[in-house]
């Protein structure tokens, strides 16, 4: 043991520590040169607003894609959400003879919560996905380039619609799914295990308060609407001009847009409700 | 290289050029001169950084030393707006053609006329109709992209590129995966524009033969140099090895067939175990 020359060994362990460092630190660095990239490109996304709102039939075109067309996902979706919601809710509350107020629990989780979540969700996996895709593959077939070469900036024509179109069809799809929910919870309510017609929309008036929860719900939905826009366009636009690429960008954007909908979700639940 | 020239015959004025990707030098120390009103064609081997050179000329791409001047503009110190208007006075064809896809063929041509004036719907129509007759396709006006053949789209996005009326075209390697048909028809119109509209042309490609047989001008770069310059038939007697089997196309020369390697009989002399890879087989 006394012979062992330890300075002669290889050090592999430390060696393969630094490497670990080494690595960690270009992750981070990799990380803030996205984010600041994220940030550049949505100042100039915003900048470019004017541009949309001057020809807007720019964004009634991606209004028709990203929102008409999500409709259907989100109507049903909202349906069984609001059923299993019935179902369940009812199967509790029965215990409490509290049946009464099944309109009222309904009502209350999808316009709170499960309204602008679900449908944020929904949003990042149909629209969000394929606005990443739509947009990394004109940049890959040197479209965005040859607008550019025009003297047409990428941003303000193509970018600048979509997140708007985005932007504005979160809340208004939020709306869509949160009353098709309630629907689906009162016709299992009401219509399957007889909780009283009277009483369910009675409660409901009387307990959803239009601003704490409506409001904070719209408000939800406005933040997500945001967030998911914004990560789905820059994704595309960042994404390296490769089918690989593309792929990659349109995966990291559900998974991100999830991500940030369900930390944001917390934050502002906390900052909503976080004093009741 | 082009001191005979005065400053207005020269469009396009590029000194000391270098420009890096990472660690890999792409151009260093390029001079060049694009005389107005011909056709100039840039020719290398792939990768070379041809259209590299077009994405520097047209503003994309910002030189890390060296002067890109475009009609007594520098271009690296642009401004956005005066970058676009810049670009307004230049086409470029992309390799891909870059048609907008969700716009059909009558659309497309009409994109840069809708964009960039105020013209009356029926001006658009006579102007769009005129550059797709330019280029044989006003039959073709209602087809989508994704109808078009890799010539068609060519020649659509040459229509395109040539709707605002532009000084200069820049075509990315236009000659590229194209049937004999196709080939002829662009060769014929990238020389019939330019001189029928008074177009400057720059050609990016390496297609000796097709290039060859409609430039005034050819610039040869390689390893980030110009590695020679002349008119067609100044390059095809010329003394440089490298060129004569560039413009040849000549296997072996002083670009090497073989890749860097260790002597061939060593190499095969070695251990089959010493390979990589197979030291479990």
């Amino acid at each position: 043991m006394s012979t062992t020359c330890w300075s002669c060994q290889p050090r592999r362990p430390v060696k393969h520590m630094l490497e670990w460092i080494r690595q960690l630190g270009r992750g981070g660095f990799e990380f803030f040169e996205k984010l600041g990239r994220g940030n550049l490109f949505l100042l100039k996304t915003l900048v470019g607003m004017p541009a949309v709102l001057a020809r807007p039939h720019l964004l009634i075109v991606q209004l028709l894609s990203v929102g008409v067309l999500s409709f259907l996902i989100i109507a049903v979706s909202g349906l069984f959400v609001g059923m299993v919601l019935a179902l369940q809710g009812y199967n509790t509350l029965v215990d409490f003879g509290a049946e009464e107020s099944l309109g009222v629990v309904v009502s209350l989780s999808i316009v709170r919560e499960l309204g602008p979540v679900v449908t944020a969700l929904l949003f990042a996996g149909r629209a969000g996905s394929a606005l990443t895709a739509e947009i990394g593959l004109m940049k890959a077939t040197e479209q965005l380039s040859g607008m550019e070469m025009m003297a047409v900036d990428p941003i303000h024509r193509v970018i600048a619609p979509r997140f708007l179109a985005g932007f504005l069809a979160m809340p208004l799809l939020a709306a869509i799914f949160s009353a098709v929910g309630i629907y689906g919870g009162f016709f299992v309510g009401v219509g399957l295990l007889g909780v009283d017609d009277g009483a369910f929309w009675s409660q409901m008036q009387d307990k959803v308060d239009l601003y704490e929860d409506v409001l904070n719900g719209v408000i939800k939905s406005l933040v997500f609407g945001f967030v998911c826009a914004w990560i789905a366009v820059f994704e595309g636009y960042d994404a390296t001009p490769t089918s690989e690429g593309v792929s990659r960008a349109t995966t990291r954007t559900v998974v991100h847009s999830a991500l940030a909908v369900l930390g944001l979700d917390f934050v502002l639940t906390a900052l909503m409700f976080g004093d009741n | 290289m082009a001191d005979a020239k005065t400053k207005s015959d020269v469009l396009v004025s590029i000194r000391g050029l270098c420009f890096a990707r990472g660690e890999r030098m792409i151009f260093d120390g390029v001079d060049m001169d694009i005389p107005r009103g011909k056709v100039t064609t840039i020719m290398g081997p792939s990768g070379t950084g041809k259209t590299t050179l077009l994405r520097l000329i047209g503003g994309q791409l910002q030189p890390h030393a060296g002067s890109v001047q475009v009609d007594g503009l520098e271009v690296p110190r642009l401004g956005r707006s005066e970058l676009y208007e810049l670009r307004q006075r230049m086409g470029m064809l992309f390799q891909s053609g870059a048609l907008l896809t969700d716009l059909n063929v009558f659309e497309n041509v009409a994109f840069p006329l809708r964009e960039h004036t105020d013209l009356p719907e029926s001006m658009i129509r006579d102007l769009v109709l005129m550059k797709l007759q330019a280029v044989g396709l006003r039959g073709a006006r209602a087809l989508m992209p994704s109808e078009l053949s890799g010539g068609m789209a060519r020649r659509v996005a040459l229509a395109r590129a040539i709707a605002l009326d532009p000084m200069m075209i820049m075509y990315d390697e236009p000659f590229t995966g194209q049937d004999p048909i196709s080939m002829g028809a662009l060769v014929q119109l990238i020389r019939l524009l330019n001189d029928a509209l008074g177009l400057t042309s720059v050609i990016v490609s390496h297609d000796v033969k097709e290039a060859a047989a409609i430039s005034d001008y050819v610039y040869l770069i390689s390893e980030g140099k110009v590695m020679g310059h002349g008119t067609p038939e100044q390059l095809r007697g010329t003394d440089s090895e490298w060129v004569k089997q560039f413009m040849q196309g000549l296997p072996d020369g002083p670009v090497p067939f073989h890749y860097p390697a260790p002597p061939y009989v060593d190499d095969l002399l070695e251990l089959p175990a010493a390979a990589p890879g197979e030291a479990h087989a």
